[in-house]
């Protein structure tokens, strides 16, 4: 199929979709005034019912918390699967940069780069550590916090330089934190079943409203998705910029070489 | 008025398809379907929209303020996050084709791999 007989059927059968879209939606109830009876409700229970001010992290954590759960396994089974992909292929290897770019020198991280960096890394993680910790508070939680976390991690990544770095951090460290979050959010999820309720059913004190330790376990599984999601997004990174910075496929010989080398026998 | 936010919801999802069907790059394919993707923000936050609604977060407005929807915003969390997955997932692919063809482009596809 040539392009222009693509493009023209796809012109054809979007104009009919659009059209369908635009009549479905023309049947939503007007902007403004949504049916959001379960999300009223919902408004109205959660503070009194859980002892949490942020009602979407209490929907997300809690009354749906089985239901994250199996997203969280959705971004574990990603980065289980990015790194896969991304595995050294035949006839690749892990090179430094300076063997491939032959005869010219990396030029150096500039020192402007090198301050804000390292400036800006720990007040980074820091506010990470801050949306996690009052993601049943305030807007925030476990996924924004763990991806700011990575965030600080690329940042001291950018004030360095990769190759020296990737080494060092640990990455065998870094799975099994991940791995450790995964699992954690699954084992509050079992310790409901131990104490005689429904799995993921929030049994924990519920403290008082509005402090840093209350909900029950929503801090609890913010803190371990924080975990996951920061480890992984940091794995992520680090697979993207090795593919980058480092993989590089074996030297060919020459023909030269390989007449040199057939003479030899 | 009270119909345009759907309508730029419909416009995103129709747009972005065209770019996925058009494009000569995988990487702008990929970000096409990120597009199609935001479609699906703006429809679920436009659904749970309430004039006048707070957002639900009652930290420091009295319970029985009206607010908007929080089952949609938990929605689109998730929708978030399985973006990130996808867009993560086949930007990988997309590395490893330009890796063993030398080349984005979709067309070349069919003469690379038959």
């Amino acid at each position: 199929m040539t392009r222009r007989t693509r493009t023209a059927m796809f012109l054809g059968s979007a104009a009919v979709l659009g059209a369908f879209l635009l009549w479905g939606f023309s049947g939503l109830p007007s902007f403004g005034h949504g049916l959001i009876s379960a999300g009223e409700m919902l408004n109205r229970v959660s503070v009194a019912q859980r002892h949490i001010t942020d009602v979407v992290t209490a929907v997300n954590f809690d009354y749906r918390g089985i239901d994250t759960m199996g997203e969280e396994f959705i971004f574990f089974a990603a980065v289980v699967g990015v790194a896969l992909i991304m595995r050294p292929q035949p006839g690749e290897g892990a090179r430094h940069v300076e063997d491939y770019a032959f005869g010219r020198a990396v030029p150096p991280t500039s020192d402007a780069v090198r301050v804000l960096g390292l400036g800006l890394a720990a007040p980074t993680v820091l506010f990470a550590l801050y949306v996690v910790a009052h993601g049943h508070l305030t807007p925030g939680g476990g996924f924004q916090g763990g991806v700011i976390l990575a965030t600080g991690v690329l940042l001291i990544y950018l004030a360095g330089e990769f190759d020296h770095l990737h080494g060092l951090y640990g990455e065998a460290a870094v799975e099994r934190a991940e791995a450790a979050g995964a699992a954690a959010y699954v084992a509050i999820g079992f310790l409901a079943l131990v104490s005689g309720s429904a799995f993921m059913t929030n049994v924990w004190p519920l403290g008082t409203t509005g402090h840093l330790v209350s909900a029950g376990s929503v801090p609890l599984i913010n803190t371990a998705v924080g975990v996951e999601v920061g480890a992984g997004f940091v794995l992520l990174l680090n697979t993207f910029l090795r593919q980058a910075l480092v993989i590089r496929p074996e030297p060919t010989r020459t023909p030269l070489e390989e007449a040199l080398n057939r003479s030899r026998w | 008025m009270t119909f345009l936010p759907y309508a730029v919801a419909a416009w995103l999802f129709v747009i972005g398809l065209y770019g996925i069907v058009t494009s000569r790059d995988l990487v702008h394919q990929i970000i096409c379907l990120s597009v199609v993707q935001s479609s699906t923000y703006v429809l679920l936050l436009a659904i749970g929209f309430r004039t006048g609604g707070a957002a639900p977060i009652f930290i420091d407005i009295p319970v029985g303020r009206a607010a908007v929807d929080p089952v949609v915003q938990a929605l689109c969390l998730t929708d978030v996050v399985v973006g990130a997955t996808v867009s993560a997932l086949l930007l990988a692919i997309a590395v490893q084709i330009h890796k063993r063809t030398g080349s984005l482009d979709p067309e070349r596809l069919r003469e690379s791999f038959g």
